[in-house]
C-alpha cells in the first residue's frame, strides 16, 4: 500500500469507529446514561466549551509546566549518567526501583505536603516523565560504538570532548524520542492528580460530570483530553523528525 | 637513538582480568619499528594483535614491559595517534567533510585555531587528502550515502588528517569484498608513499600483509609473542598483478605454514 492510501485507510477507520458507535447506541437504544453517542458528546462540548476552557487550560498548563522540569532534570540525569560507567551503575537499580513504583501512588504524599490543587499535578506531571527520558538519554550516550570511542580516546580527547563531539548528538534521537512518550505519560500524570486531588483541570470536571451524571460532559472531557494528547504527541513527533532526521535516513 | 627505536615494545605482556578470570593475552614481547616504516602484524585469532595497539596507543596500560617512543617512555610526552578500525565508525550526523575534519578538532596544535581556520586552511588540507582517495566529490555527502569502500577510505582520512607520529590500523579492510579490498591497498598504498607514516596494520589478509608492508610480524597462538620477523623486499608501488607471481605467493605461503602449523603456546593458568 502507498503511503497516501495508508492514512486514507487509516482516517476511514477512525470515522468507521465513531460511525458504527453512532448506530449501535441508536439500534439498541443505549441510554446517554450510559454510553452517549458521538453526537451527543460533540453536543455537550458545544453547550459547555465556555466553562470547559478555563478546566482545559489548567490541565495543559500543569502539562507543561511539569513536563518542562521533567525534560530539564532528566536530560541532566542521563548525561550524567550516560557518560560514567560507574554513575550508570551505580543509578540504574535505584531508577529501576523509582520507575516501577506506580506514579499514582505518589500523589497523595503530594497532597500532603503542598495541599490539593496545582502543585502536586505539575508534579505528577513532573516525576512521571523523567525516567523514560533518564532511560534514553544515558543509554544514547552510553552506547556509543567502543571503536569509535577508542579511536577518540587514541586522540587523547578528554571525557568532555568526547560527550560533547559524539555522546550528546549521537543521543539526541533518542533523547527526541522520548519527548514523545514523556508529554503523553505528563500528561496522564497531571490528568491523575486532578482527578485525586484538585479543584481544577479537565480531570476535576469529569469528576464532578459524572458524580451528577451527566455522562456526555464526562466523555466530551474525554474528548477534549484525546484532542489534546494526542496534538502534544503529533507536536513533539514533529520536532522529533526535524531535529534528528539524519537518525532516520532523510536529509536535514 | 637510533633509526630503528621509533617506537619499541620491551618484554611487553599482557593480562586481563584479575583473580580467577584472568586471561593471559601476550607474552613477553619485544617488538621495534622505525620511523616511516610500514608493519604488518599477522597471527592466528585472539593470539593479542589489538591488543598490541591498544598498548601503542595508550589505550591500555602493559602488565609488565616497557614501551618507549622516540627514545623516550610512552606517556612522557603525547604522541599522535591516528587509528582506524574495521567498522568505519564514522558520525552519520556530519558530513564527510566534517567526519574527517574531527581529529583536528580534538588533537593539538591544530585544535587552538580550529574555530578561525576550519573554513579555511583546514577545509583546504581535508579537502587534498579526500581528492587523494578519490572521495572530493562527496565530501559533503552524510556517511550513509558511500558504499563500504568508500566509507573506509573516509575513515583513513580521519586516521590520517593530522599527520599522526603513528597510524594503526587494526583490520581495515577486514570487511570488505575481494575487489574493494585490493583497490584500498592501492589507496593505502598510495598513501604511504606520499605521506611516509609510520604504520603497525592488524591483518588477517596474509596476502594484504604481504602487498603493503616492509615487514610481517607474524605471532603465536595466546597466549601471543612474535615468532617470525619477515622482511617484504618487493619494488614500490606494487602493482596489484605482484601479488601473483611466484616470489609473492611463495611469502605467502611461508607466513601461512606458520600461522597453521605452529602448535598452541603454552596456557595461562586459568584457561
Ligand atoms: N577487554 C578484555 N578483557 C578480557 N580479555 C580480553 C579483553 N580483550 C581481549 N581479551 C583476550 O585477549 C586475547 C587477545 O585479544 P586481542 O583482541 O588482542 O586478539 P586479536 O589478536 O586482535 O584477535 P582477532 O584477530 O580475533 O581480532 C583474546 O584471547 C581475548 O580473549
Ligand atoms: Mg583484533
Amino acid at each position: 500500500m502507498s503511503p497516501r492510501t495508508q492514512k486514507f485507510a487509516s482516517a476511514g477507520l477512525i470515522v468507521s469507529v465513531f460511525v458504527l458507535w453512532e448506530l449501535i447506541c441508536l439500534a439498541f437504544g443505549i441510554s446517554e446514561l450510559i454510553l452517549p453517542r458521538p453526537t451527543q458528546i460533540v453536543g455537550a462540548f458545544l453547550e459547555y466549551a465556555p466553562a470547559i476552557r478555563p478546566h482545559a487550560w489548567q490541565t495543559l498548563y500543569t502539562t507543561m509546566v511539569g513536563f518542562f522540569f521533567g525534560v530539564l532534570i532528566g536530560l541532566s540525569l542521563g548525561v550524567l549518567i550516560g557518560s560514567s560507567k560507574l554513575a550508570y551503575d551505580t543509578c540504574y537499580p535505584l531508577l529501576v526501583g523509582i520507575s516501577s513504583i506506580p506514579k499514582v501512588a505518589v500523589v497523595p504524599i503530594f497532597v500532603l505536603w503542598f495541599g490539593a490543587g496545582t502543585v502536586p499535578a505539575i508534579l505528577t506531571a513532573m516525576i512521571i516523565c523523567i525516567f523514560p527520558i533518564v532511560v534514553n538519554v544515558s543509554t544514547g550516550i552510553a552506547t556509543v560504538e567502543p571503536e569509535l570511542e577508542d579511536v577518540m580516546r587514541s586522540l587523547k580527547a578528554s571525557k568532555w570532548e568526547i560527550l560533547w563531539n559524539v555522546g550528546l548528538p549521537r543521543s539526541l534521537p533518542y533523547f527526541f524520542a522520548s519527548l514523545k512518550v514523556a508529554i503523553t505519560l505528563s500528561f496522564v500524570g497531571s490528568v491523575i492528580a486532578e482527578t485525586v486531588a484538585s479543584n481544577k483541570g479537565v480531570g476535576n470536571m469529569m469528576l464532578i460530570a459524572s458524580s451528577s451524571f451527566n455522562v456526555p460532559l464526562v466523555f466530551s472531557g474525554l474528548m477534549v483530553l484525546a484532542t489534546m494528547g494526542i496534538s502534544l504527541y503529533a507536536i513533539f513527533a514533529f520536532v522529533e523528525r526535524r531535529m534528528a532526521g539524519w537518525a532516520m535516513r532523510k536529509d536535514l | 637513538m637510533s633509526r630503528s627505536d621509533y617506537v619499541k615494545l620491551e618484554g611487553v605482556g599482557v593480562t586481563y582480568g584479575l583473580g580467577p578470570d584472568q586471561t593471559e593475552a601476550l607474552c613477553p614481547t619485544d617488538l621495534s619499528l622505525s620511523e616511516g616504516d610500514f608493519v604488518a602484524l599477522v597471527g592466528p585469532s585472539g593470539c593479542g594483535k589489538s591488543t598490541i595497539l591498544k598498548l601503542v596507543s595508550e589505550l591500555l596500560k602493559p602488565t609488565q614491559g616497557n614501551i618507549f617512543f622516540g627514545g623516550r617512555e610512552l606517556g612522557a610526552r603525547p604522541v599522535r595517534v591516528g587509528m582506524a578500525f574495521q567498522s568505519a565508525s564514522l558520525l552519520p550526523w556530519m558530513s564527510i567533510r566534517d567526519n574527517v575534519m574531527l581529529p583536528l578538532k580534538i588533537v593539538p596544535p591544530f585544535k587552538s585555531d580550529y574555530r578561525s581556520k576550519r573554513g579555511g586552511e583546514y577545509r583546504d588540507r581535508v579537502d587534498a587528502l579526500l581528492e587523494q582517495v578519490g572521495l572530493l566529490d562527496f565530501a559533503d555527502k552524510n556517511p550513509w550515502q558511500l558504499s563500504g569502500g568508500m566509507m573506509q577510505r573516509a575513515n583513513l582520512c580521519r586516521a590520517l588528517v593530522h599527520d599522526p607520529d603513528l597510524l594503526l590500523l587494526d583490520e581495515p579492510f577486514g570487511a570488505l569484498d575481494q575487489f574493494t579490498r585490493e583497490e584500498l591497498w592501492q589507496t593505502m598504498q598510495d598513501l604511504w608513499l606520499a605521506r611516509k607514516p609510520t604504520v603497525l596494520l592488524v591483518t588477517h589478509d596474509l596476502r594484504e600483509a604481504a602487498y603493503l608492508a616492509n615487514r610481517v610480524c607474524v605471532m603465536s597462538p595466546r597466549p601471543g609473542r612474535i615468532i617470525e620477523d619477515r622482511a617484504v623486499t618487493f619494488e614500490r608501488p606494487r602493482p596489484i598483478d605482484a601479488t601473483f607471481e611466484p616470489a609473492f605467493v611463495k611469502l605467502v605461503q611461508e607466513l601461512r605454514s606458520q600461522i597453521v602449523h605452529t602448535p598452541t603456546g603454552k596456557r595461562s593458568s586459568a584457561a
